[in-house]
């Protein structure tokens, strides 16, 4: 009321205005079909553009001609008999498809020779003649003339006997024999009606074949059926000798070996197959180490030095030396990890930068490292304010700069060795509970911790800063950071050397060893008054404890395996 | 060292010093042992020569005389890192500018190898530096981004300042050959190897003319007021120091991982039956 006051007259006006503008606005504001709140996104008003509607979608185009279906009879050009069958045509126009049955294409058959009973007579018949010469009346030499001479020797005995033994039944036997290896004229109108029935498939016709013979023979009388055939036929040699078949006629034996050479290969044990394997393997290895290296002198001089080096840093898989030598001269054209190979490369140029050299030496060194390590190691040096690039890059500053990359991959390498000793050494603790065979023979043996802890700890360094040198990651460091970290002792004790610090922890130890005690009596006197410092004394306060208590009962371990073989030993006694 | 460079002096010297070496006589090195073959390597690095240049651009705005496509003058070039002239070893440099310039590829034939232009942007400029033909053979690149403003946004562009840009880096011939070695010798701009004993070298060939030598070194150079000088000394030192606190380190985890290496000796031999 006020307002309008204050407005004055002009408020009135706007009223019916609003009004105005209300009405169309609310009536806007009921599209069809969609909710107001999707409305909404739109702005509220309606898209500028017109919107493709769903209708418009669905119309189909316009059909240009007029098609319809109808239910016609049709004949086949690949049926013999003339049947009459029905399907649904497409008719277009009222006119209905002309043309063959669309599938009728697909009958194809193989041309299988027909031969004439003349031609068979000529040519084809299977003659296995055996010269027999006999003396009196021994037989002296049976020879075949004929085909395939597989059974000859069979039969030659098989003869000789008939003739020298018992005629009757030998020889029939032989005779048998013979009959099985000839062809006779209705056979092989047999297969060959077979051949065209089953088109070829000579697994069919065997199976089919009224007497029992292999694929082999029945593909054999085929071909040379065929062949002779073929070369009978043809007005002269020279036309068909082009013919697949005339040139190469089917080889019953080879095809038999063959046969069972792959039937071996398929029935090969896996273990034979690695057998094979790793003999193929020597033998490519032998044959490649006769092969003369085709690297120039150059490299092959420079990368005998690194061979020297890269035996040192232990090159897997390579024991013997004539072979490393190989391996690393045949390598050395690739980029080596190796400071002799890119001092090589660069000697090849003529000319280089030095910044160049550099980039290449950092390369190679950072070759054998993760990018996670190149990081670290990048991170690291800017730490130290030394720039990732020198500034004055001469000679001097240049060898520094690489010497130093070098100590801080070392750094990172001992770091992680570092973590993993660790974390294998409170996995070997958790495992040796696990394991103990008694606690008592710990005790007896509490007097032979009295070894001196120091050459142990040589020994192992020494070992320790060969490997580390190898530059090779720790195996099994992932593995043990898997490991769940369950707060146990050792965990407590791993635990205690990182907080106090080196320092403190080797006097720790020096102290443990000296007392001469075993491990479980390390826990056991944690909770005495034994010399720790503050800060561990607060983590060996009571709470901690609890896991000790699986450990008291692993005290006697030894009782506690008694009582299971007391057990088990019961019913064996009884 | 020395045995087997006076044993192996006769033999070795010759392929020692020609710069290409025939690849026969390489052979004959191939057949020695081992020792004589690094010490060989280590002889044949040690002949390498090394020339320090020092290359950038020196960028000054144009102020009221800037145009739109003019705004900065600037000069891109190289120089012997103690301004000392390069023409005995460069024959000539090649500045490969932007295509929007008339001729891009710019030749210097004598030094001072230098190229001064306008414009308004900053690209990368390639110098290829070609030597003499005893020196080497093949052509050096080197790359540069011409910068013509300065880091800071916020500071004024003044006339008077230019925008500096510096590299330093060392041209290396690792195998350079006698004449050059030869008349390298006494070259201010030229780091040279320490010459094996027994080395003889032919007497160089007096090719420079006094003057001409004197134009081409940068010492009194118009924009010398400008150059950076470049010295290891900071770097060297930076590293040294880098590198004992590193070393400290090292030694440390070791001291550790023996420690704990030789509690896993003792635990391991405690739980053995």
């Amino acid at each position: 009321m006020d307002a309008k006051d204050i407005l004055g007259l002009p408020k009135n006006s706007f009223p019916p205005l609003e009004k105005k503008s209300r009405p169309p606005k609310e009536s806007q504001r009921k599209p069809d079909g969609i909710s107001r709140e999707v409305y909404a996104l739109t702005g509220g008003l309606a898209p500028l553009m017109p919107a493709i509607e769903a209708s418009q979608l669905k119309k189909k185009p316009p059909p240009l001609e007029k098609v319809t279906w109808q239910w016609l009879p049709f004949t086949s050009s690949a049926r013999k008999d003339n049947l009459h069958l029905y399907h649904w045509v497409r008719v277009v126009n009222g006119v209905p498809p002309t043309g063959d049955y669309s599938f009728a294409k697909y009958n194809k058959s193989v041309d299988v020779i027909k031969y004439t009973d003349e031609e068979y007579d000529k040519y084809l018949t299977d003659p296995v003649v055996y010269q027999v010469v006999t003396v009196g009346s021994r037989l002296t030499s049976i020879t075949r003339i004929g085909r395939n001479e597989q059974h000859d020797a069979f039969l030659f005995l098989l003869l000789l006997l008939a003739s020298s033994l018992g005629r009757d039944n030998f020889l029939c036997g032989a005779l048998a024999l013979l009959f099985r290896e000839m062809w006779t004229k209705e056979e092989t109108d047999q297969l060959f009606d077979l051949c065209e029935r089953f088109d070829l498939r000579f697994v069919v016709i065997a199976d089919r074949f009224p007497s029992s013979r292999t694929v082999e023979e029945l593909k054999d009388r085929y071909y040379s059926v065929s062949r002779a055939i073929l070369i009978a036929r043809a007005p002269s040699s020279g036309d068909v000798a082009a013919h697949a078949l005339v040139k190469e006629p089917y080889n019953v034996s080879q095809e038999m070996e063959r046969k069972r050479a792959l039937s071996m290969v398929l029935s090969q044990t896996r273990q034979q197959e690695r057998r094979d394997e790793e003999v193929l393997i020597e033998a490519k290895r032998i044959a490649e180490s006769r092969i003369p290296p085709k690297v120039a002198e150059e490299p092959q001089l420079v990368s005998s030095n690194a061979g020297a080096e890269a035996t040192e840093r232990a090159i897997p898989g390579e024991t013997v030396s004539p072979s490393n030598a190989q391996l690393s001269s045949m390598v050395a054209p690739t980029p080596l990890p190796d400071n002799a190979s890119t001092l090589a490369s660069l000697r090849m140029l003529r000319v280089y930068l030095r910044t160049y050299a550099l980039e290449q030496m950092v390369q190679a060194a950072n070759a054998s490292a993760g990018l996670r390590t190149i990081k670290r190691v990048e991170q690291t040096l800017q730490d130290l304010g030394v720039n990732l690039k020198p500034r004055v890059p001469t000679k001097a500053v240049c060898a520094e700069h690489l010497e130093l990359r070098r100590e801080i991959l070392t750094w990172l390498n001992l770091q992680k060795q570092v973590q993993y000793k660790e974390a294998e050494g409170s996995s070997f603790r958790d495992g040796s509970y696990g394991e103990t065979p008694g606690t008592p023979k710990l005790l007896h043996r509490g007097g032979d911790q009295d070894r001196t802890f120091v050459p142990d700890s040589i020994n192992f360094g020494a070992e320790r800063v060969g490997k580390k040198d190898q530059k090779r990651k720790a195996p099994g460091a992932p593995s043990a950071h898997k490991r769940p970290r369950k707060l146990k002792a050792s965990d407590l004790y791993a635990s205690q050397e990182r907080i106090q610090g080196t320092e403190k922890a080797s006097c720790w130890d020096m102290h443990v060893y000296k007392l001469g005690i075993g491990i479980p009596d390390i826990f056991e006197s944690l909770g005495r008054d034994v010399e720790i410092g503050q800060d561990c004394k607060n983590q060996l306060s009571e709470p901690h404890r609890t896991p000790f208590v699986d450990y008291s009962a692993l005290q006697n371990p030894c009782q506690k395996k008694n009582k299971y073989l007391l057990e088990t030993e019961e019913p064996r006694v009884e | 060292m020395t045995n087997s460079s006076s044993s192996k002096k006769q033999g070795q010297d010759q392929p020692e010093l020609s710069g290409p070496t025939p690849k026969s006589q390489r052979t004959k090195m191939g057949k020695s042992e081992d020792n004589d073959k690094k010490n060989l390597v280590k002889k044949l690095k040690d002949l390498e020569i090394s020339i320090p240049i020092v290359y950038g651009n020196i960028a000054f705005w144009l102020g009221k005389k800037a145009s739109e496509y003019q705004s900065h003058k600037w000069t891109v070039y190289v120089r012997g890192a103690s301004n000392e002239d390069l023409g005995a070893i460069i024959k000539r440099a090649v500045f490969q500018l932007h295509s929007s310039f008339n001729n891009p590829t710019r030749v210097v034939e004598s030094p001072p190898f230098e190229l001064s232009e306008a414009g308004w942007g900053e690209f990368e400029v390639a110098i290829t530096l070609y030597f003499h033909s005893d020196v080497c053979d093949k052509p050096l690149n080197l790359y540069h981004h011409l910068k013509l403003y300065p880091e800071d946004e916020n500071s004024s562009m003044s006339t008077k300042k230019p925008v500096v840009v510096e590299f330093y880096d060392e041209i290396v011939f690792p195998d350079p050959s006698e004449a050059f070695l030869a008349r390298m010798q006494g070259h201010p701009a030229v780091n040279l190897p320490r010459l094996p004993a027994g080395l003889t070298l032919p007497p160089p060939i007096p090719v420079e003319d006094a003057t001409k030598r004197r134009k081409g070194d940068t010492k009194d150079h118009s924009l010398s007021q400008w150059f950076t000088n470049f010295s290891e000394a900071d770097e060297l030192l930076q590293l040294a120091a880098a590198r004992q606190q590193v070393q400290a380190h090292i030694a440390k985890l070791r001291r550790q991982i023996s420690l704990i290496d030789g509690q896993h000796q003792q635990f391991k031999s405690s739980s053995e039956p």
